[in-house]
């Protein structure tokens, strides 16, 4: 319903959006990284070229976050930095709640040997400490590609929401609407997608953003330690070479570091708080006053 | 709910001698079908990263090799048998033999040897290092789930007000950016913007020279190398049990047995440790019980930035080497742990929650 609402009336959803100041202020912020991210670098060129009297020049008109350790503009890596981070981050969050709506609604709604088959996997996969586990992986595997670290991202993220997508479907099941959509004849696929989806909508749409953050956290953390040899240009990949290259420990290289710091903690912080007006305009019984 | 348990509980004297035997007995069948469960899930987790680990493409030997015929102008016949030698393990064996062998061993407490420290024990490493992470984590999660029990039961009682407005902020934002940034501006600010700490000195888990004992000198010494450790884990985690335990005490004051316990003319003081903060705080110790499985596994990233000689930089050094044995062996403990940790919680949710407990279970 919220949905489609949002579609046909975008001043509803923007009021609805606007009506938790908190929620909203994040979700600005998020739209500004998108658009940073991806309209930004047609606009702001990448500066390559190493200008040796202008290694670490503190911020000026001219290089607004600073210069790197080769006398490159800080911001406009920043900028192009975002790209890499964002796919990966969306790849691996949308993944990780495909694969858990599908398998959680599966054990829940076949229920028996299915059911604990994926609840058996589920557990497994919990059990193994993500962090050090991805640590292994990226030794051996060596991720290249984003798209290739948001898949194992993503299928190692599914098992907690699964389990509560399946709790909650197990307890929609039971409600009277989908009785009525059972008694009518209207057919699983109908059910899950019409009748059972909808009523989750502000979860999934929560969890998808909270998968997404620690999407951010594991990759760039895997990138930092250098166990991802993603090249160009990564807010990973600057907080790496400035940690590699000594830039953590020269007292002048300050703006270059929190160029990449600050623009991966104000996402994180902005997809958290955007989370709260998410909530509202999925969830009537939220909204206070609307 | 009260009624259920009270109507429960009565008719149990009647026949207790035969009812309490076999309730007895179903209660350790339960605990002993979790314990089986749980030596399931290890035994699969250790077969799972075994093979993964085995059969992945690079393999410690070919890099060795590959090593000795670069640098040493060995031909591949003799680097592969001097690689063989050292490395202690056989190359052509299949893996399912491999296998074999390893769980052999495993059952006898032996997690074999380091194939790039000579000849060192697995178990060996892994008690040297380990005792660093235990020591740093484990400081840092007690201090940070007293504390954030108590901040947000405070933030709870005085909701709305500016205090809480700024807890429940602070709160949200430490807890949301990633612990290795809140580490690495504490290098940047503190070391060498501020200049406050001695950052190279406290590198490291002791300085060196320094008798491990319970002597003062030793104790301030290895504060003094995990301050920084402790500080971000400390920092980036409180968050979350405050506002954890912010919402869970906003949903026990709003129970009947408070408001009774109110019009009872309890003291405020008992209301609130008595009734409220032990009810609101039980959700909290299950997370509890569960981070400590995690505080083995969680560190990597802080050790790395910190250069502290804890389990996490064991398990990177010995992803750079390719040291199978080491690798595998710590996953080992940090699943044993998750697992240990879980069970843990479980248990200890019945025991502080009586409604949980299997009835007759005491």
């Amino acid at each position: 319903m919220a949905a489609r609402i949002a579609w046909h009336n975008l001043k509803t959803t923007l009021r609805l959006l606007s009506h938790n100041k908190v929620g909203f202020v994040g979700f600005l912020f998020v739209i500004f990284f998108i658009l940073l991210s991806f309209v930004g670098p047609y606009f702001v060129p990448l500066d390559r070229t190493t200008k040796l009297d202008e290694i670490y020049a503190p911020i000026s008109w001219q290089h607004l976050l600073g210069t790197d350790f080769s006398g490159r503009d800080v911001l406009s890596h920043v900028v192009h930095g975002g790209r890499d981070v964002l796919t990966v981050a969306f790849l691996a969050g949308a993944i990780s709640t495909i694969i858990a709506v599908l398998m959680g609604s599966l054990s829940a709604l076949i229920g028996g040997k299915v059911d604990s088959g994926i609840m058996g996997l589920a557990d497994v996969i919990l059990t193994i400490p993500q962090f050090p586990l991805l640590i292994v992986l990226a030794g051996l595997l060596r991720f290249n590609s984003p798209i290739l670290l948001a898949f194992i991202l993503g299928l190692l993220s599914w098992p907690s929401l699964s389990r509560a997508i399946r709790a909650q479907v197990l307890s929609l099941r039971e409600r009277d609407f989908v009785e009525a959509a059972r008694a009518l004849d209207l057919g699983t696929g109908h059910i899950i997608l019409r009748e059972i989806m909808p009523n989750m909508a502000s979860y999934l749409a929560v969890s998808l953003i909270f998968a997404m953050t620690a999407a951010v956290y594991a990759q760039v953390g895997l990138v930092f330690l250098g166990l991802v040899p993603l090249s160009g240009s990564n807010w990973g990949v600057m907080l790496q070479l400035a940690w590699t290259k000594g830039a953590i420990f020269y007292p002048k290289a300050l703006p270059y570091i929190l160029g990449p710091v600050m623009a991966i903690a104000l996402f994180q912080l902005s997809l958290v708080f955007a989370t709260r007006s998410l909530e509202e305009m999925f969830n009537p019984r939220l909204r206070t006053g609307v | 709910m009260a009624t259920t348990i009270a109507e429960a509980r009565t008719p149990a004297p009647a026949g207790r001698a035969s009812m309490g035997g076999l309730l007895k007995k179903a209660v350790r069948n339960y605990v002993l079908r979790r314990f089986i469960v749980a030596f399931i899930k290890v035994l699969i987790v250790i077969t799972l990263t075994f093979f993964l680990i085995r059969l992945m493409p690079t393999n410690p030997v070919e890099v060795y090799i590959n090593e000795l015929i670069t640098q040493y102008g060995m031909s591949a016949d003799e680097a592969r048998n001097q690689a063989a030698a050292l490395l202690s393990i056989d190359l052509d064996a299949p893996l399912s033999q491999q296998y074999i062998q390893y769980m052999k061993e495993l059952v006898q407490g032996n997690l074999g040897t380091s194939f790039r420290s000579k000849g060192t024990p697995v178990n060996a490493m892994i008690a040297q290092f380990l005792p660093w992470t235990l020591f740093s984590v484990g400081v840092s999660l007690l201090v940070s789930f007293a504390l954030g029990m108590l901040l947000g039961m405070w933030s709870a009682y005085r909701r709305e007000s500016v205090g809480d407005h700024v807890v429940t902020t602070l709160s949200s934002i430490f807890s949301s950016i990633p612990n290795y940034l809140v580490g690495i501006m504490l290098v940047v600010l503190l070391g060498v913007q501020w200049k406050l700490l001695p950052i190279t000195q406290m590198r490291g888990s002791m300085s060196p020279g320094m008798t491990p004992g319970f002597t003062f000198e030793f104790i301030k010494d290895i504060f003094f190398h995990a301050a920084l450790p402790i500080s971000t884990y400390i920092l980036t985690t409180i968050g979350g049990w405050t506002l954890a335990m912010k919402s869970s005490t906003i949903a026990t004051l709003g129970e009947d047995y408070v408001t009774v316990a109110k019009a009872r003319g309890l003291t405020e003081g008992r209301i609130m440790t008595g009734y409220v903060g032990r009810n609101a705080s039980l959700p909290l110790f299950t997370s509890l019980a569960i981070s400590i499985g995690f505080i083995v596994g969680g560190s990597t990233l802080i050790e790395f930035i910190f250069v502290y000689q804890g389990i996490g930089q064991l398990l990177l050094n010995s992803i750079t080497s390719r040291d199978y044995p080491v690798m595998q062996g710590i996953f080992l403990i940090i699943t044993f742990a998750v697992i240990l940790a879980n069970l843990l919680a479980e248990f200890l949710y019945s025991r502080l929650d009586p409604r949980v407990r299997v009835a007759g279970g005491q």
